[in-house]
């Protein structure tokens, strides 16, 4: 915008920064989830990153140790040379200075020209070649002589001279350019005493020589190092190829014969480790083919015995049912203790019957055969009709049934016939145990799971029969009249019909508080719960028993606790 | 009139107790004890209700649902003492129209028999045409026929009255329940399976498409409607 003021420009442009701070921070995290999952999937890239950095560091040290040892050796050898060529210059000279008596005589400072050329090996203009310089104490009068002229202030410092000065030899290596390009020279200083005073001769060699020959083999060593690392990696990547690939084919086997295909092998080549792995693999896929052939036939033949025997206790039963229903129609026309027969017999042959079913109904979950045949179903409706059927025995018990339903519908994916069943059990209880008292039914779901509760008034539960009231058989007070004449295996059923929904059924009860039973069951069949939305403790129950240790059970572990009785 | 019916069981005891009750009830039982013979027994009697036993010696109940149910739509009461999903399912697959789980009470039986047998009694002229334009289905209800391009479809009594009951109010959706009172007779909520089975088996017959149905639609999580334009 054109009328931006200068401030709104700094805040666009630290909020471009921001922007593009974030989308780089993005992609880095996005690149370094991916690296890291590869990282963690493949033992292949696992084993090669390894390898390729442990023997880096390896070539490293390896290479550095050879170039630092070879570089040392030159400069030594080059040093040995040019003392060599000090100590004779340094002799040539005095023997050649010997003759003058004062500085001022008239041939010194020839001489010392002549000095050296000879020492500088002739009038040489090569700018690689080496320098002698000659010089005299700076408080004597003669001018300092080299063998060619370039400006040598970079290689003769003043700590060399102050050395040389002072009359002690001096050695150093100073980088300088004197017509050859900037290159290393090893500078040699060292006094010379003549009658006349001190003069100081200095030898400049270029070390180019050792210089190249050093670097050379810095890369020779950093060339065969690169090498040698690369082809470590590919060695680690072959190897571990070789023996991760049978180990692949073996995960993909295995997860074959998990998935039911259970004549999946692996093909068994040459007699090594990996061939063993393959054969002992295989051996343990044919035993446990065996194995699940042999109780999947077992279990065919369970259920084939439990629809049999199922058919054909039936079928006697069902002419049994229709004779005493025939006798109960005409009961009245008989003398009064046959009358009360047929009715005693009517009762019977219905406890009987629904003894059968819930028999039947276990069997089929022990023998693993219950299947879920779930539907996308509205529990509001379900629950109602769970519950209607059970008012004529409510009324008769004097216990006043309240449902809490919300006013939309609860779709759930669920299997409607076991769910009203699981249902009716639990009203059916809390009716049988509420001892006059008001029941509740709740029903909330919040989107990924529905409860629904089941709160009685009664007698509640002792501390320790949370987990009994889930057992086959059990019954809270074995020496209570039974009213409604349940079979025992009500809670059972209802238990294995909620985990078969992938849902938990459990229970809470507190002596003379009464008891709480709560369904929870996935919106999505399949889904894992991971929480109820409604509490499983009664938010009216005191937290406190009257005697002994709370009997509240887990609010969130499954399948836990209190009540009663079966159905 | 007494209404006949064919009972298909080989228990020769529980064979008599259903003639008592049935008699007492005002029907004319006839009986057969294998399925062999069953088929053969439904052409002579030409019964307009049969009580069929799941499991039978000689020819299995679900196979002579099947036969029965290939040359008349008579209905067809399973009688069986297998509530597995699989069993029942088959049975109503191959064309029974209700079941019965051993052990029952006469008088559930009774009922169940009626509300198969009632029917016929609104003869009021009346025509519907449901589904999309381009793919719709005529019914003439006093009638009983169904054509689509002219041409009859042939269904039971019990898919035609299910058609109907959709038909009648285009847009409602019905939910599996209402549908078991309506078509069924059932003022309990009973299995909705037998619905599902049903409307498969209605839909096989008058969809262009079976597995895009658009004469009778699915609401997820509620029940069917019948499709319009």
């Amino acid at each position: 915008m054109s009328g931006a003021s200068p401030d709104e420009f700094f805040r666009a442009a630290r909020a471009g920064a921001r922007g593009l701070w974030r989308r780089v921070v993005r992609r880095l995290t996005v690149l370094f989830v991916t690296l890291e999952h590869t990282w963690r999937r493949s033992l292949q890239v696992r084993v090669v990153t390894l390898t390729l950095v442990v023997s880096s560091l390896l070539v490293a040290v390896f290479a550095y140790v050879v170039a630092y040892r070879s570089s040392t050796i030159l400069l030594n050898r080059a040093e040995e040379t040019v003392d060599n060529q000090v100590e004779s210059g340094s002799r040539y000279t005095y023997e050649q200075l010997q003759v003058f008596g004062k500085p001022f005589e008239p041939s010194v400072q020839s001489t010392m020209q002549d000095i050296v050329f000879y020492l500088g090996g002739g009038n040489s203009q090569d700018p690689g070649a080496g320098l002698v310089v000659l010089t005299a104490d700076g408080s004597v009068d003669l001018n300092s002589v080299q063998s060619r002229s370039v400006s040598i202030g970079e290689v003769l410092t003043s700590d060399i001279r102050n050395a040389v000065g002072a009359g002690q030899k001096a050695s150093a290596i100073r980088s300088a350019d004197l017509g050859a390009g900037r290159i290393k020279y090893l500078v040699k200083g060292t006094p010379v005493r003549t009658k006349f005073g001190q003069v100081q001769l200095y030898y400049v060699e270029p070390l180019t020589a050792q210089d190249s020959a050093a670097s050379q083999i810095r890369t020779t060593v950093l060339a065969t190092g690169g090498t040698l690392v690369l082809l470590l990696g590919l060695l680690a990547a072959l190897v571990t190829r070789l023996v991760v690939r049978p180990v692949r084919v073996a995960a993909r086997t295995a997860q074959r014969l998990s998935a039911g295909l259970l004549d999946q092998r692996m093909v068994v080549s040459g007699e090594d480790d990996l061939a063993l792995l393959a054969a002992s693999f295989n051996q343990m896929a044919a035993n446990l083919q065996r194995q699940i052939v042999r109780l999947e036939d077992m279990s065919r033949l369970q259920r084939r015995f439990t629809s049999d025997v199922s058919h054909e206790l039936r079928t006697p039963l069902t002419t049994v049912r229709m004779a005493a229903d025939l006798i109960f129609a005409e009961r009245e026309r008989f003398p009064a203790d046959v009358s009360r027969t047929a009715e005693i017999l009517q009762n019977e042959l219905d406890r009987f019957e629904s003894l059968l079913t819930d028999l039947l109904e276990i069997s089929r979950y022990d023998a693993g055969f219950a299947m879920l045949d779930a539907e996308p179903t509205d529990l509001v409706p379900l629950v109602r009709r769970a519950v209607d059927p059970l008012r004529g025995l409510a009324d008769r018990a004097g216990v006043r049934l309240d449902l809490d339903l919300p006013a939309n519908p609860v779709i759930v994916e669920v299997d409607p016939r076991r769910v009203e069943r699981i249902l009716r059990n639990l009203v059916g209880n809390a009716v049988e145990h509420g001892e006059g008292k008001p029941v509740e039914v709740r029903l909330v779901s919040d989107g990924a799971a529905a409860a629904v509760t089941v709160r009685d008034h009664g007698v509640g539960l002792k501390p320790g029969e949370e987990k009994l009231v889930f057992n086959r058989f059990w019954r809270a007070d074995p020496s209570r009249a039974r009213q409604t004449g349940g079979t025992g295996l009500g809670l059972s059923i209802s238990l294995e019909d909620a985990r078969l929904h992938g849902g938990w059924l459990e229970a809470w009860g507190a002596p003379g508080q009464g008891a709480q039973f709560r369904l929870t069951l996935p919106v999505r069949s399949g889904d894992r719960l991971t929480s109820s939305p409604l509490r499983l403790v009664p938010d009216d129950a005191e937290p406190v028993a009257l005697s002994g240790p709370p009997a509240t059970a887990p609010a969130v572990a499954p399948p836990a606790t209190p009540a009663e009785v079966g159905r | 009139m007494r209404a006949r019916v064919l009972v298909v069981d080989d228990d020769p005891a529980l064979a008599e107790m259903l003639g008592i009750v049935l008699r007492s009830e005002g029907f004319l039982p006839s009986f057969v004890a294998d399925g062999e013979r069953a088929l053969s027994a439904f052409r002579e009697n030409r019964p307009d209700i049969v009580l069929l036993d799941l499991m039978l010696p000689g020819m299995s109940g679900i196979d002579v649902a099947r036969a029965i149910r290939s040359e008349s739509g008579v209905p067809i009461v399973m009688l069986t003492a297998k509530s597995d999903t699989v069993d029942v399912v088959l049975g109503l697959e191959s064309g029974a129209d209700d079941y019965v789980v051993k052990p029952f009470k006469p008088k559930e039986l009774v009922a169940r028999m009626r509300a198969r047998l009632r029917r016929g009694e609104d003869a009021a002229p009346e025509m519907l045409t449901i589904g999309p334009p381009g793919n719709q289905i005529t019914i003439d209800v006093p009638a009983h026929t169904v054509t689509r391009d002219g041409d009859e479809v042939k269904l039971t009594p019990l898919e035609f009255d299910l058609l109907v009951a959709l038909a009648r109010k285009p847009r409602q959706v019905f939910t599996r329940e209402v549908l078991l009172e309506q078509v069924w007779g059932y003022r309990h909520a009973a299995d909705t399976r037998l619905v599902n089975v049903h409307v498969q088996r209605l839909r096989a017959k008058i969809e262009p498409d079976p597995e895009r149905p658009e004469i009778i639609l699915t609401v997820r999580g509620v029940g069917y409607k019948a499709g319009t334009g």
